[in-house]
């Protein structure tokens, strides 16, 4: 079955008339996503051809919605265009949008955030994150569908290239659902949303759970799994040499005094019962000796 | 980007929150001149980025501006837990009859932003929280609905502040949940907000953090950033865009992706361990590495003195490992002879075998390339030990 998205998923590009979105719609319609459309104002009518497919261009997403029956979104794009384009899927009422942007101010953030809980139409992914692969299914954002096939491994990660890097690494055995949920201060979907639909999914044996410094939700994320799943977990954590007060890469990715270390991530993981690696190959490793019994 | 103190209070005096004078001195005679200017009592302030300066002896009561020269003198240049004070802050002295405390910041695991106000004032909150709880009120706020005067008079009389102060308090709120939503900050506090022996709600000290994200939208805040203290690496990297943080050990580190290259400090600190070297820097080319965004990166990491080999781990996602690869035999065309320090290369993802095969074609003798993370690790490590 996978989680959140499938061969039901019907998308439409926020952005798709710009450089990045006209690239990654190219991207994903190869790997067989199923793109009904774009959506950029003051483009509507417009219809674009993008890897022989001919796609129309709106100006809202309910218009969009009202000819093509998507379900979903993602959306490129600059920082300053990114909460009006989000604000818009949250309005349309559309079940999932997908936010790729990086550097979106956490103002900007924390309003669309809090209008997407007061409608409870819609679950937001990111912003700043890789998207989401449900391999052999449907692939929303920028992770590179080569990297390994259908499994029964779900992935949740803050980090792009780790995701990469530790699909790459279990490619012998893949993946039901990765989901990068990224690495800003405020995000949609939490580690703890992906670990409950993973818990909940028939097809997925195993969860790999991926998080950074800064913040405390790998530390909520461990409650929650003494809490709620069953499934074996295991962890990484990057950042363990990182110096106080730095940000490293990602605008959530800081140790402020004694909190958001990774060494007080591991430990309540650990002590929620999940095998946390000190690498991502011994990550993956300790994933296949569980699978492999 | 987080404010200094006499930036806060200028930021809060733009905003209408109520401040005393204040004027920022670098040298000892420019706080005499600035503390003859205001006339009476003064206070020297070290001006760091760091909390604790009281107890180190970095705020002194100055009686007049020859004593405030003297207390200046003193406090420039200390050293306080690693911040050398380059400036004082020379802020009007105010007889004080009570200490009080407010902030606003960004709560990250609500997902929204939380105001805490209470009475009891001066110290770290932190220890207000744990010992008079009930002093303290804690209340979130959602940004799509702000803070009316009536949630602002709610706050204030949950901080268990006396009646006779509270109009005024929830007005210093309202205007600080203004200059907070307008000026795109992640945190503004006033530790102490003060009453006056005369009865007058002030602001006086104040820590401003504001959101680097929202620079496009502030062009103002350019004039903020403490360009002084940047390292000259740190500061040569954001001329080019590159994301980078210097450390301070020998192994110098690229990677593309944020989490991909913090995971690298760790496998190779780890490694290191053996040697007694440590990663060098965070460098972070992001996803569209193009040979001259590697020969920008390469150049500043072999621009560090203390730097003895570079690691380069790059997964190939959307920009494949041959154009990875055509960026590092394009960097080291570019830099030429001041490419002098081994560097190991690893390779993984997209296009692997077509980026290998590139390397090892060009055949430079000062790259290796290593098939896995944790090898390509240990070897930069043990290059950096010798």
């Amino acid at each position: 079955m996978a989680i959140f998205i499938n061969k039901e998923t019907r998308l439409l590009v926020q952005g798709m008339t710009g450089s990045e979105g006209t690239k990654h719609t190219g991207r994903m319609l190869k790997y067989g996503t199923n793109i009904v459309g774009g959506v950029t104002p003051g483009k509507g009518g417009q219809t674009v051809e993008i890897e022989g497919r001919n796609l129309p261009v709106f100006n809202t997403v309910a218009e969009a919605v009202a000819v093509t029956g998507a379900n979903a979104s993602v959306v490129f794009g600059p920082p300053k265009f990114a909460k009006d384009a989000v604000m818009d899927a949250i309005d349309a009422a559309l079940p999932l949008v997908v936010v790729i942007t990086e550097g979106i101010p956490v103002h900007d953030t924390a309003t669309f955030y809090a209008h997407a809980v007061a409608k409870g139409t819609t679950r937001l992914v990111g912003p700043n994150c890789p998207g989401l692969i449900s391999p052999g299914l449907s692939n929303i954002g920028i992770i590179p569908g080569d990297i390994t096939g259908p499994g029964r491994i779900g992935l949740v990660s803050k980090s792009g290239t780790l995701t990469y890097q530790m699909m790459y690494e279990l490619r012998d055995i893949g993946f039901s659902t990765a989901v990068g949920i990224g690495g800003d201060p405020i995000i949609g979907t939490t580690h703890i949303d992906c670990l409950k639909a993973f818990q909940d999914d028939p097809d997925t044996d195993a969860i790999v759970m991926i998080g950074e410094i800064g913040g405390d939700a790998e530390e909520r994320a461990a409650a929650f799994i003494a809490s709620y799943v069953t499934k074996p977990v295991v962890g990484y954590v990057a950042g363990f040499t990182a110096p106080e007060g730095k940000t490293m890469g990602h605008a959530g990715a800081i140790v402020s005094g004694s909190s958001g270390t990774a060494e007080a991530k591991k430990v309540a993981l650990e002590a929620a019962g999940v095998q946390v690696g000190k690498t991502p190959s011994e990550t993956a490793n300790l994933m296949r000796a569980i699978l492999n019994g | 980007m987080d404010l200094f103190e006499y930036q806060a209070r200028d930021l809060f005096e733009a905003h209408d929150i109520p401040v005393l004078a204040g004027a920022v001195a670098t040298t000892a005679d420019e706080a005499e001149q600035a503390a003859a200017k205001m006339g009476g009592k003064v206070v020297v302030k070290a001006q760091v980025k760091v909390g604790g300066r009281g107890k180190a002896g970095g705020v002194k009561l100055a009686v007049d501006s020859a004593d405030a020269r003297v207390k200046a003198e003193a406090i420039l240049g200390m050293d306080i837990k690693g911040h050398i004070v380059h400036q004082v802050m020379i802020a009007q002295a105010a007889p004080i009859a009570e200490e009080y405390y407010m902030a606003i910041l960004l709560d990250r695991a609500n997902r929204n932003f939380l105001v805490m106000a209470s009475v009891a004032g001066g110290m770290e909150i932190e220890e207000v929280a744990h010992s008079q709880p009930e002093k303290l009120a804690r209340v979130g706020i959602d940004p799509n609905v702000g803070i009316s005067h009536d949630k602002a008079l709610e706050i204030v009389k949950a901080g268990q502040f006396p009646e006779s102060v509270v109009n005024d308090v929830a007005d210093v709120l309202l205007k600080l949940w203004a200059a907070f939503v307008s000026e795109d900050a992640t945190l503004m506090e006033i530790n102490p907000l003060v009453k006056t022996e005369d009865g007058r709600i002030i602001a006086l000290d104040g820590k401003v953090t504001l959101d680097d994200s929202a620079d496009f939208r502030h062009p103002n805040h350019e004039a903020l950033v403490d360009h002084a203290a940047a390292n000259p690496l740190e500061a040569a990297a954001k001329a080019k865009n590159l994301n980078y943080v210097k450390l301070d050990g020998e192994v110098g580190i690229i990677g593309n992706g944020a989490g991909l290259v913090m995971s690298t400090l760790d496998v190779v600190a780890y490694a290191g361990e053996k040697y007694g070297v440590k990663p060098a820097n965070f460098l972070d080319i992001g996803g569209g590495a193009s040979a001259e965004v590697m020969a920008n990166g390469l150049s500043i990491i072999l621009g560090d003195s203390d730097v003895r080999s570079v690691f380069v781990n790059v997964f190939g996602g959307i920009t494949a490992c041959d154009a990875v690869a055509n960026g590092i035999v394009h960097a080291l065309e570019i830099l030429g002879d001041k490419a002098t320090k081994p560097i190991v290369v690893r390779l993984d993802g997209n296009n692997v075998l077509e980026g290998r095969r590139i390397l090892n074609e060009a055949a430079h003798p000062l790259v290796q390339q290593l098939d896995t993370m944790d090898g390509a690790a240990a070897r930069a490590a043990e290059l950096a030990a010798k």
